[in-house]
């Protein structure tokens, strides 16, 4: 299949590239930027006129379901989730049932999620058996199975000592850990942040400490170990001071934000709203404010989806009983959009953290829209705004706190090693 | 957002909780129960007002106490009463919330009286009911007691008057405290001037002092010159975590003594939503003394809760 598109606005942050030029794609690569390749003839042209023309997302988490919630979602309906929000790459974290951390299952989640031959799938292993925080997993085993990276996603690591050699291990054979740092104590039995809203609610808050105390602790494990570490899901804004400090004295350590936590509050939780309800918790509009201005910055590298779909049982139920998460996928551009409009950065802003910078975190050649790469390419109209509403998600979650809101940032096209998977 | 216990004409449409509840819908909820105060001396105790309504009285957590005002109230206005212990049936089998409560609706329910261990239960109830029911909340977590707050404001009213000129103290573990919640709503909305907390910082909520209160942490500075004096109950799992060291030390700072009561005005009122732990943080010679505005609190407990339920049956 040799396609081309003209027409539009090509935006790729790693050659600081955004200018009106044709893209030729061929054999799942690309072949041409601007100029055609010799002896060129399409199968197909698109039309890009209007549209902006990048890499295909790259979400650092998005969460599949499988193996064991497939009540929730299946790979099907998440992979098409996927495409439908112009992710072409994404990271799915262990906590599945059982969790990824035999080489088995991470084979057979590759090998599943290869033949819907949609978005490429980069698992996580579990860092420890289990989950359980106890003893280590089989990093190098599952490393080989296809794992890019070891993490204990939500589950506690409350046992310092199996984190110190945990990342001890991971270091002598150079993984990356992904951490989201939570002082299970100090955050025990809460369901939102800590501060007025909690407090008028009568909710269980956890503290902002839960998390300042786990980052300080990493940070100096890091020191100690000369660990590779991803922090997932930064919620407060003194954490982002420690993160700044680790940066600049040359750590080699990145971090993450759930594009939720971009946009909405504690005070979003309104009455109870159970859509809000998230892990971490919505923090305080002063947290939030720091969290754009630290993806601005740079000091946080990347917005991810988080994408967590969830069952309307499980959200209609009092906020401390039901479960926590939003779905995420086909909101990761539009929310990322918006940020990066409201801060009045534009919209190579927004490419940038979806594509160059998860790449980065990631150590893949992905993200990248140069001749000879392979063609994981996003078309989109940034100007279309669009009302979410459940029959127009494709994931099995129609948990949203956005629903019934508009968004900017349509997909248009998505196209997967230089097939055209999605197309609207 | 609109508030969820209005309807679109502003009345009250379920009662959840006091918070957002303009003033005049809770001077017409006091003024209201005053007449259903003498209802309890006649020798006839009812009025029809709820004849032929049905009113569940829904208790996912147990208390008897509040279930038994609430029926008291009910049966007074006429209505049918019928009580579910949830918590020892359904649930445990699995049943979801809005699955027991869908399932009462369709026994053709006028009304919902709910208790719930969590916080927001009431809420989502009220959101999930036909339109013609009614839902109200008779604790939900560490959230809201609406009615409780109300008959304390009736309390408060019977004895002092003019809320515009008071000093009222709230005393004890605020964090856990549905009841303090809703009396704090009461008492700034119905603009009392000076309301303070006084608990460890173990027992104060973050930000409490955004809800409108000043904290002491100091019973004495707290007490002086109150005119109310409202002791929280102290449960006794408290003292299994790190809260508080124990009960005796509990009492020595925190408990409500004659002598310590000194410093407030002479006229103080002292309240308790029960049931009382005796010694832990009231003496009984305050729960019993001539102070103690307890037990008339339970009386008109029941007309506050006819009234509440009284005006939602009328909008």
């Amino acid at each position: 299949m040799r396609i081309e598109i003209h027409s539009g606005r090509v935006i790729d942050s790693a050659s600081d590239l955004d200018a009106s030029k044709t893209l030729y794609i061929a054999a799942g690569k690309v072949v041409g930027l601007g100029e055609a390749p010799e002896g060129w003839h399409a199968n197909r042209r698109i039309d890009a006129s209007g549209l902006v023309v990048c890499p295909g997302f790259i979400d650092l988490a998005a969460r599949l379901r499988e193996p064991g919630f497939e009540y929730k979602a299946t790979l099907e309906s998440e992979m098409r989730a996927a495409i439908a929000g112009g992710v072409t790459s994404l990271v799915c974290p262990p906590d599945t049932e059982p969790p990824l951390d035999e080489p088995g299952l991470v084979e057979m989640l590759k090998h599943r999620a290869r033949l819907l031959n949609q978005a490429h799938v980069y698992p996580l292993g579990a860092l420890t058996q289990g989950l359980a925080g106890e003893s280590l997993a089989e990093m190098g085993e599952l490393a080989e199975a296809g794992c890019i990276g070891f993490s204990q996603a939500d589950a506690p690591l409350i046992d310092t000592q199996v984190l110190w050699r945990a990342l001890q291990y991971a270091a002598t054979f150079g993984h990356t850990v992904w951490l989201r740092p939570q002082e299970a104590h100090l955050a025990r039995g809460g369901v939102a942040h800590d501060g007025e809203v909690a407090t008028r609610l009568g909710l269980a808050a956890i503290p902002v400490t839960a998390e300042t105390v786990a980052v300080t602790v990493i940070i100096a494990l890091m020191r100690e170990t000369g660990a590779r570490v991803h922090l997932c899901r930064i919620s407060a804004r003194e954490s982002l001071d420690l993160v700044r400090q680790a940066k600049s004295d040359g750590l080699a350590l990145t971090c993450d934000v759930g594009a939720h936590h971009l946009h909405l509050s504690d005070k979003d939780i309104g009455y109870f709203n159970t859509h809000c309800h998230f892990v971490p918790p919505l923090r305080g509009t002063e947290d939030r404010d720091a969290l754009r201005s630290a993806l601005c910055d740079g000091t946080i590298d990347v917005v991810c989806s988080d994408h967590t779909p969830v069952d309307d049982d499980a959200k209609l139920l009092p906020f401390a009983e039901s479960e926590a998460g939003a779905t995420g996928l086909e909101l990761l551009l539009p929310l990322t959009l918006k940020w990066a409009l409201e801060e009045k950065l534009g919209i190579g802003a927004a490419v940038r953290a979806l594509t160059v910078q998860p790449a980065r975190v990631l150590g893949l050649e992905a993200g990248v829209l140069g001749v000879g790469r392979p063609a994981d390419v996003c078309i989109f109209d940034p100007e279309h705004h669009w009302k979410v509403e459940p029959r127009q998600l494709r994931s099995q979650g129609k948990n949203t706190p956005f629903l019934g809101l508009e968004v900017p940032g349509k997909v248009r096209y998505t196209l997967v090693s230089g097939q055209v998977v999605f197309e609207a | 957002m609109r508030n969820p216990q209005l309807n679109a004409q502003g009345e009250l449409q379920h009662l959840l909780t006091i918070e957002g509840l303009p003033a005049a819908i809770i001077r017409q909820i006091l003024d209201t129960a005053e007449p259903f105060v003498s209802i309890a001396e006649r020798e006839v105790k009812k009025v029809p007002l709820l004849r032929g309504k049905s009113i569940f009285n829904l208790f996912f957590e147990n208390s008897t106490r509040t279930r038994t005002t609430f029926e008291i109230a009910a049966k007074r206005l006429s209505a049918d009463v019928i009580n579910l212990n949830v918590g020892a049936s359904s649930t445990a089998k699995g049943e979801t919330l809005l699955d027991t409560v869908n399932n009462l609706s369709a026994m053709l329910a006028d009304m919902f009286v709910v208790r719930h261990a969590q916080s927001g239960a009431a809420h989502l109830i009220a959101q999930h009911v036909a339109p013609h029911i009614h839902v109200i909340n008779a604790g939900d977590g560490r959230h809201a007691h609406p009615t409780q707050g109300l008959l304390d404001m009736f309390t408060i009213r019977h004895y002092k008057g003019d809320f515009t000129r008071l000093v009222v103290a709230i005393v004890g573990d605020v964090l856990h405290s549905r009841v303090a919640r809703s009396q704090i709503h009461a008492l700034t909305t119905l603009g009392v001037p000076e309301l303070r907390v006084i608990a460890p910082k173990t027992l104060l909520p973050t930000a409490v002092e955004r809800l409108g209160v000043r904290v002491f942490h100091d019973l004495a500075q707290g007490l002086r010159g109150a005119d109310v004096v409202i002791m929280l109950r102290l449960q006794s799992e408290r003292m299994r975590g790190a809260l508080l060291p124990s009960a005796q030390e509990y009492f020595k700072h925190y408990g409500l003594t004659p002598e310590r009561l000194e410093v407030a005005n002479p006229d103080v009122i002292v309240m308790h939503p029960g049931p009382m732990n005796r010694g832990v943080e009231i003496d009984s010679a305050v729960a019993d003394g001539s102070h103690s505005v307890i037990l008339p609190q339970v009386t008109f407990g029941i007309a506050v809760r006819m009234a509440v339920m009284a005006i939602l049956a009328g909008n």
